[in-house]
């Protein structure tokens, strides 16, 4: 299908560190107001991957995560739910079963996540186990040791391998830019991800700080528009870890508009790895329905 | 999307001249969905006088013959007051009241005492910085992002930059003693008002010297409420005098006997009438005049930030910036991906309201303004170039103008050698470094130009040979009062901002 040639991954495309921020700044200038900001926050609700990843998650954390997916807000039942729930591999069936009857996803990561230290085999295990567990989407992070050592190729060959073994299931690839460091590592792994194969790129794990940051998400969503340029194909994205506030969800969702435009705002292509800003988000919803701020305590915690 | 694949590989082997980008026709849809809804900064508690009249000897004054003219609001095409017209009477008044003050108080403070003074404006143009911007806006049609953001921040800035030299001139002439030079007339444009009054008025007073001040005949509402600011900062009377009014007031300050320098910022043409008027005279000068800056675009910039930073060069405050980057240089390899991204960027360009928050792009100055773009915009049709537009609405009344390139222009092309002041950018591709020196310099401006690539030594290797006054890299438009700005050529004479901006105020001995 794809006749397009592969970039020399040698080659950096130079990005000016500076210009990016302003951009940044420039868009979070923008004022969303009355409809506009009612209409955001509940697509933003809209694309949340609502997500449980510690070492100490159990059946019964996942199965209430899922319940809040599918009901975020039990008095205002007409509001959209989350896009999918995210789980660790061994989860995926706990959830599948507590999200049966929705259209609510389940994402799993996997690839030996988060460090992807592990080989090939290992990971590609890994991926297959979360799929026959019923995992839609898998999370899958790359080999950042090899891409900052200039081993692209090696980077490349796993994204694809992993790709193959995910089969129907959607990939989104994992680039953990808090190690990648440079904006130019950015844009080169997301380009990378996206001719292996990716159907979404991904900022973090979250479990690497600085995780998600909107530069970051700006100088991908500008890979993302050069890649469909030249391909035809649209990539999605997903910011993942530290968007905790409302406001900072339609910061992002702007960027997402002003980059890409309106076919990316929608959970098939635009998501946010959260779990916290669920809430907030449910809380701006409702003083906008009702003109007054709730307690924290009328929106649950999972 | 393999049928368009299809269709450019075949193009390819048919020997077409140049590679075309391959997806040219995949459109990226910014308009269809979640609109931003309208949010206009609220301009209910900005008072703003019926009628204005001149402030002269630290009061205002009805002009001596009486007469008025009118300032509207370029986005409603409606009426916001009537302002005085100045006679060669009134600015004599002014002249000599300036020059009593000079005389009797400004000359004989301390620079400390003077420092005072200035700081204090500074301090009130920060706690009037919501009313001045908003203003500023309604008057001139810039947009609230910028008048609160860029304009009034800026001026403040530059008096307190200012401020801070006023008690240590003699370090920034070391060994010679600066004294002042009396009264300085000044006069502003129309595109920057409370900006450019900041950029004259501080290091005159900073230096010692006396003023007499005339906003641009669209934009005086600005000055006037800075005249009430100097009153309340308990100014002596006389040190800083406004007065309104159009070309004629202007060439009565030029001309006046009484008066010690001029310091005007406009046009090219207005620049070389006056510099014939006070050629001959004792009077010393400074003009900083039109531009057409060239904005340089190496292939190995990079790309994305090289966009932002040509919207910012070009549409800027509607195009009407002396130092815009109004000439794109393109290296030929990446002409194609670059305007293909500027296009898609021009599409969220959001043109209207300029008290709406989210406006990114006002109205039009002036009508007469507005008119010399349009007949532009038609020179550059008739020239045979391609013209380009943003597909935005634009609101009903009101003096409104899309975001324009032109591509297929050549270095002999009128929208190419002559100032626009508008949103338009002429795109020009060139081959080499010298190429792109040449084109660059060849214009009888040489006020601002810029340079993108990621390669350092390129920058200063081509900076150096690039006449003009200012140099931007990687980024345009900055401004920050420590700078020095000026022209070279039939850009202008002298610089403003910085340490070198306190010499055309200066005797030094």
């Amino acid at each position: 299908m794809n006749k397009v040639s592969l970039p020399d991954f040698n080659q950096t495309i130079p990005i000016d560190q500076i210009g990016v921020e302003e951009r940044v700044a420039r868009l979070n200038s923008r004022s969303i107001k009355k409809e506009s900001k009612v209409q955001g926050l509940k697509l933003a609700l809209s694309m949340i991957d609502l997500t449980t990843l510690e070492g100490k998650d159990s059946e019964g954390k996942v199965i209430q995560l899922c319940s809040k997916a599918k009901k975020p807000y039990a008095p205002m039942p007409d509001l959209p739910t989350v896009a999918a729930v995210c789980v660790y591999p061994n989860m995926v069936s706990t959830a599948k079963k507590a999200l049966n009857g929705s259209n609510i996803n389940v994402a799993s990561v996997a690839t030996a996540f988060p460090s992807g230290m592990a080989k090939l085999q290992v990971k590609l295990d890994d991926t297959k186990f979360a799929v026959e567990q019923g995992a839609d989407e898998v999370d899958m992070v790359i080999s950042r040791g090899e891409f900052l050592k200039g081993n692209f190729s090696f980077v490349f060959d796993e994204i694809a391998a992993v790709k193959e073994a995910c089969g129907d299931a959607h990939l989104k690839v994992i680039l953990e830019t808090g190690e990648l460091e440079t904006y130019e590592n950015v844009r080169k792994a997301s380009d990378i991800a996206m001719h292996a194969g990716a159907d979404f790129i991904k900022t973090s794990t979250g479990k690497v700080s600085p995780a998600a940051t909107q530069p970051v998400t700006l100088v991908m969503l500008e890979a993302i528009r050069d890649f469909y340029r030249e391909t035809g194909k649209m990539i999605g994205m997903k910011p993942a870890g530290g968007i905790r506030k409302a406001k900072q969800a339609l910061q992002y969702l702007v960027l997402v508009k002003e980059t890409l435009g309106a076919d990316w705002l929608t959970p098939d292509y635009f998501r946010f790895g959260a779990s916290s800003l669920a809430n907030d988000l449910l809380m701006q919803i409702v003083k906008q329905e009702t003109g007054v701020y709730q307690s924290s305590n009328y929106f649950s915690n999972d | 999307m393999s049928e368009t694949k299809e269709k450019t590989s075949a193009d390819a082997t048919n020997g077409s001249p140049k590679p075309t980008s391959p997806n040219a026709d995949l459109k990226l849809d910014f308009a269809s969905f979640w609109e931003y809804s309208s949010a206009p900064e609220s301009s209910d508690f900005v008072e703003i006088n019926e009628k204005y009249n001149h402030f002269i000897n630290g009061e205002f004054v009805e002009p001596e013959k009486g007469r008025y003219m009118k300032s509207i609001n370029p986005a409603s095409e409606e009426i916001l007051t009537e302002f005085a017209e100045g006679t060669s009477e009134d600015v004599d008044k002014a002249v000599q009241a300036a020059r009593k003050a000079y005389n009797k108080t400004w000359s004989k403070l301390s620079g400390r005492e003077r420092g005072k003074y200035l700081y204090r404006i500074a301090r009130m143009i920060q706690e009037r910085s919501r009313e001045l911007a908003i203003t500023e806006t309604m008057d001139g049609g810039k947009p609230i992002r910028e008048s609160r953001d860029v304009d009034v921040p800026l001026a403040a800035a530059h008096f307190f930059y200012y401020a801070g030299w006023a008690d240590k001139l003699e370090y920034a002439f070391p060994g010679r003693k600066p004294e002042p030079l009396g009264v300085c007339g000044q006069i502003i444009p129309w595109n920057f008002p409370l900006l450019m009054l900041a950029w004259k008025i501080a290091p005159a007073l900073a230096t010692g010297n006396t003023v007499v001040l005339k906003p641009a005949e669209t934009t005086p509402i600005t000055a006037l409420k800075f005249a009430e600011i100097c009153s309340d900062a308990g100014l002596p009377d006389g040190v800083v005098n406004i007065v309104t009014g159009a070309g004629q007031t202007g060439s009565a300050i030029v001309n006046h006997q009484g008066v010690d320098k001029i310091a005007f910022t406009g046009s090219t043409e207005v620049g070389k009438i006056i510099q014939k008027s006070l050629a001959g005279t004792y009077k010393k000068y400074t003009l900083e005049l039109g531009g057409k800056g060239p904005n340089i675009v190496f292939e190995d910039a990079p790309i994305d930030q090289t966009v932002e930073g040509i919207i910012n060069a070009i549409f800027f405050n509607q195009g009407h910036v002396c130092c815009a980057g109004s000439r794109l240089l393109i290296q030929e390899g990446i002409s194609e991906r670059l305007i293909q991204k500027l296009k898609d960027r021009m599409e969220t360009l959001i043109v209207g309201d300029p008290l709406d928050k989210n406006t990114d792009i006002g109205a039009i100055n002036s009508k007469a303004q507005f008119e010399k773009i349009n007949e532009y915009l038609e020179i550059g049709v008739n020239e045979g170039a391609e013209i380009y537009q943003s597909k935005c609405d634009l609101p009903e009344n009101g003096y409104f103008c899309r975001p324009t390139i032109f591509t297929g222009v050549g270095q002999s092309n009128r929208i190419v050698r002559e100032e626009i002041f508008g949103p338009v950018l002429t795109i020009q591709t060139f081959r080499t470094p010298d190429e792109a020196i040449e084109k660059a310099n060849n214009t009888p401006y040489g006020l601002a130009s810029g340079i993108w690539t990621d390669k350092g030594s390129k920058i200063f290797k081509v900076g150096q040979k690039v006449r003009s006054g200012v140099m931007w890299s990687n980024t345009y438009n900055k401004f920050d009062p420590t700078s020095p700005f000026g022209g070279y050529k039939e850009s202008g004479i002298g610089r403003e901002g910085g340490l070198h901006g306190l010499y055309p105020y200066v005797k030094l001995n």
